[in-house]
């Protein structure tokens, strides 16, 4: 049974695309099958982020209006058998996509994957709110920050009227993934803290991404950070914020960069 | 100076962490009444044009939100004239007084 997921966050800039590859990368690290759905559509990055930027034919919007069929749009991972890109459109602007179109996507894909996981634009226009109508799963990604946590708690707002399973009465899933997260600010108190913002939005916690430059790095080079170094610590946080989405119970901690080897050995035991 | 500053700040979560809870206990509700402000705005200055001409700007509508107690401030701008017949002006029968409002 397919699962439907939406990357959102209201705020642009907080790490939308990034977790969208990388935790679509490690749900197909660990065997499924999976299509990542760029929803920015006039400005896509998806496509650069994963490396994909010189493969893109047809995208999203050709799909929904019959200019080409799914599988001739959809490209294959070039690292990884089971992960598939859906790109958005560039050219054209946001307004070009429908609600019936978007819905006939989604059908195709949950027929074909475990896993489709939509990539939203930043807003709460038509864009993002396109991206999350149709989804089963909600991970709101949100930096420490207090703009950021405004935005998120106004998503999830949104999350509970406007998507399809919350106009049908039940509750959409919904997971919080904080990026960016720096512990020993956190620890001065020069930034809010995982309860603060737990505290605040109400949401269980999917993973905690620390601020990491292999960030960048990954996406400098096109790959997801959890294939561009396994090891790194923001790896390892989305690695199991995926086992998490799988149902896998994985106790939460951050991880950090300059562990030692035998620290990272018993962590993972731990694990 | 850098570790002075260090000493004299204290840290900057805890203020974030009120702000925003402030904010969103407010935001929350007003969701299902999107604009309040604006409809206030928009009510009061009905009530005050019917007795006095009053330009659109001149009638500020603000809130200040407390963690328990919220304040709402009105502040309206009268032209000089209609401050001298505000007087004669309450004295009067609604209708008539309507007719001055206007000319005024």
């Amino acid at each position: 049974m397919a699962k439907v997921l939406v990357v959102t966050s209201g705020k642009g800039g907080v790490g939308k695309t990034t977790s969208t590859a990388a935790l679509g990368a490690a749900l197909a690290q660990a065997g499924q099958k999976v299509a990542v759905v760029d929803f920015d559509v006039g400005l896509r990055n998806l496509d650069l982020v994963m490396g994909a930027e010189r493969r893109v034919v047809f995208d999203l919007i050709n799909i929904t209006q019959g200019v080409a069929k799914l599988s001739q749009a959809l490209i294959r991972d070039k690292r990884l058998e089971s992960l598939y890109l859906l790109p958005a459109s560039q050219t054209r602007d946001k307004d070009a996509l429908t609600e019936q179109g978007v819905a006939g996507v989604i059908k195709e894909l949950r027929g074909q994957f475990d896993w489709v996981i939509c990539d939203s634009p930043a807003g709460i226009e038509r864009g993002a709110t396109l991206a999350m109508r149709f989804a089963d799963v909600a991970v709101i990604v949100t930096n420490p920050e207090v703009s950021s946590v405004r935005d998120s708690d106004r998503i999830i707002g949104l999350l509970d009227s406007k998507t399809e399973m919350a106009e049908k009465g039940e509750q959409i899933e919904k997971h919080l993934l904080i990026t960016r997260y720096d512990a020993r600010r956190a620890q001065r108190g020069d930034m809010l803290s995982i309860d603060d913002v737990l505290e605040i939005l109400s949401t269980p916690l999917l993973g905690i991404i620390p601020e990491s430059q292999e960030v960048l790095r990954a996406s400098n080079v096109g790959s997801p950070v959890t294939l561009c170094n396994a090891a790194s610590a923001p790896a390892r946080a989305y690695l199991d914020a995926a086992r998490r989405l799988k149902g896998e119970l994985v106790p939460m901690n951050v991880p950090t960069e300059h562990q030692p080897l035998f620290g990272r050995l018993f962590g993972r035991r731990a694990a | 100076m850098n570790i002075l500053n260090l000493f004299r700040r204290g840290s900057s979560a805890p203020v974030a962490r009120e702000r925003l809870q402030i904010l969103l206990s407010h935001e929350r509700v007003a969701g299902s009444q999107p604009d309040l402000l604006a409809i206030l705005q928009a009510e009061i200055l009905a009530t005050i044009t019917r007795q006095i001409t009053v330009e659109r700007e001149n009638v500020r509508v603000r809130i200040d939100r407390g963690a328990t107690v919220s304040t709402l401030e009105i502040d309206v701008e009268i032209p000089h004239p209609p401050i001298q017949a505000l007087p004669r002006l309450l004295e009067m029968p609604a209708r008539e007084r309507s007719k001055l409002a206007a000319n005024l």
